[in-house]
């Protein structure tokens, strides 16, 4: 009796876009100790569009596997595409999660989020989709939030 | 593929000699002790027997062994039966802030009655100090009670000491000796043990059987309420193949002791010299002197323990770890917590236990998978030398 689905277990064991990228374009950072994962996406970005996308992750079986599909879901998206996509585009991606797990796809969402902000900031961008983002908003918001629901 | 078990603590395999002793008890020899006629009469026998095999194991006589369903029933068994047997003298219970769940919730109930529990700390390697349970002594405590061996970190813990002060200030004393039990040696008399919880999963016996060692003298309420068994004191029907089990567990446990002793810390030390050596910032928690054998807790700095355990688990290792993720509660090990780890490092640790099935090829062969492993999840991990929460 597995823990994952077999589609999780592929892209936790074989994670897409695990890794460093040279000059990022936009780096964002997400997680908090409190509940044990930190994922860092890093991303290329041509005309308002995401050309490539690397993330590393520290995390449980969940987090990579959702900072895997995150990633591969981002690429070749415009900025404004890539923020509709929540964490439950990633976890139907994947297939279903473990109730319990389900947080850590809201931490790949966050971390998205956050290196679209990255970009936009510095390139002075309004972006409809990060109207009320909160790139400081405690991560624990998020996880009690979810544990709510 | 090979498959490696390093999790000794969480249970062992039944011995064939163990199995083989077990089996009659199912079919042919499937009388009640209870009863007054042949098959019945030779099951109390055997039950006699069983019972002094155990004994032997712990330095006891056989008359202050107690059989129960599991070690978790034992450790319930002498807190609240000890909070009954001593109201009128008292409400205080000290224990430590690291002992199994089995005694931390069983406390926890007490105090929701009324009780009041000191939980001791632990320095770094996970040892209570003697000087803060002597000082927490008050005339309303009724009880000690503090685990043999940890399940986490295997920090054995002073528990000669330990009898020695519950002796002086007139207090029972009682240890979980779970993971202890077969590990090392143990006399309860030399010990100054009043109660101690046993458990047959551990060494190489039967899950569903334990037991619980009551100093003659000390008196405790039944747990169970039913039949007269167990010298009245643990109503039900004997689980005689259980039993049988683990006597003959016991057994072989008190025989190769010093063998097993010798093998498993042989092994355990080559295997955390290995991979302390091979990988960076890899670090060993808990006491390497007053260790169980086989016991190792490291921290893979940088790689998570569910991912380490799951991709372990892929190259067919089987291990443990105490944090986090890794269950519906998100409950990080309080056991690494109260040695002072931070989080991010108790979200690293994994317990390896090696036990008597263990060879030096399955060693070898989980060092070679541990360190790829490790590399591949520190290669993309968001954490490393420079950057940490």
């Amino acid at each position: 009796m597995a823990m994952y689905n077999d589609k999780v277990m592929e892209h936790f064991m074989n994670p897409h876009n695990a890794g460093t990228m040279e000059n990022p374009d936009a780096v964002g950072s997400y997680g908090s100790p409190v509940c044990g994962d930190m994922m860092e996406i890093s991303l290329k970005i041509e005309d308002n569009v995401i050309v490539d996308a690397k993330f590393k992750t520290f995390g449980c079986g969940s987090a990579i596997a959702s900072s895997s599909v995150a990633t591969e879901m981002i690429k070749g998206k415009t900025l404004e595409a890539a923020l509709e996509l929540t964490n439950k585009n990633f976890i139907d991606e994947l297939g279903g999660l473990p109730g319990p797990k389900i947080h850590c796809s809201v931490l790949a969402e966050q971390a998205v989020k956050k290196a679209i902000y990255d970009y936009a900031s510095k390139n002075g961008l309004e972006l409809e989709g990060l109207k009320g983002f909160d790139p400081n908003a405690e991560e624990d918001d998020h996880h009690h939030q979810v544990e709510e629901e | 593929m090979r498959q490696v078990y390093l999790d000794y603590s969480a249970t062992t395999p039944v011995k064939k000699e163990v199995l083989d002793e077990m089996l009659p008890y199912f079919t042919e020899k499937f009388g009640n002790p209870s009863s007054l006629y042949g098959i019945g009469l030779n099951a109390k026998s055997d039950l006699s027997q069983a019972r002094a095999k155990v004994a032997k194991l712990i330095g006891a006589d056989e008359r202050e062994i107690y059989f129960t369903s599991c070690g978790t029933e034992a450790d319930n068994w002498a807190v609240i039966g000890t909070a009954r047997a001593k109201k009128s003298k008292g409400n205080h219970i000290i224990t430590s802030k690291i002992e199994h769940h089995a005694l931390l919730h069983t406390c926890e109930y007490l105090e929701k009655e009324g009780f009041k529990v000191t939980y001791l700390d632990v320095d770094e390697k996970g040892r209570i100090s003697l000087e803060e349970l002597e000082n927490a002594i008050t005339d309303e405590t009724i009880l000690i009670s503090i685990m043999f061996v940890n399940n986490e970190i295997g920090t054995i813990q002073p528990i000669k000491e330990i009898g020695e002060i519950a002796k002086k200030h007139k207090i029972w004393f009682h240890t979980d000796a779970v993971q202890a039990l077969g590990n090392v040696p143990i006399d309860v008399r030399e010990l100054g043990i009043d109660m101690m919880s046993m458990s047959a999963h551990k060494i190489y016996g039967p899950k569903g059987v334990g037991a619980l060692y009551v100093k003659k003298g000390v008196v405790i309420p039944s747990f169970m309420n039913g039949g007269a068994q167990e010298n009245k004191r643990r109503a039900g029907t004997e689980n005689m193949a259980g039993i049988i089990g683990f006597a003959k567990a016991a057994e072989l446990a008190g025989e190769n002791l010093e063998l097993h002793r010798k093998k498993i810390s042989e092994l355990r030390d080559y295997f955390a010299k290995e991979l302390t050596t091979r990988l960076e910032d890899v670090d060993i928690n808990g006491d390497m002197e007053h260790r169980h054998p086989g016991n190792i807790n490291l921290t893979f700095n940088y790689a998570e323990g569910e991912a380490l355990l799951l991709y372990m688990d892929a190259r067919g290792i089987a291990a443990s770890t105490g944090s986090a993720c890794s269950s519906a509660s998100f409950t990080p090990s309080h056991v690494l917590r109260a040695i002072g780890l931070p989080l991010e490092k108790v979200y690293s640790s994994i317990r390896f236990t090696i036990g008597d099935f263990t060879t030096k090829e399955d060693v070898d062969y989980a060092i070679e998978e541990i360190v790829k492993i490790v590399e591949k999840l520190r290669g993309f991990s968001a954490f490393n030398k420079e950057r940490t929460w």
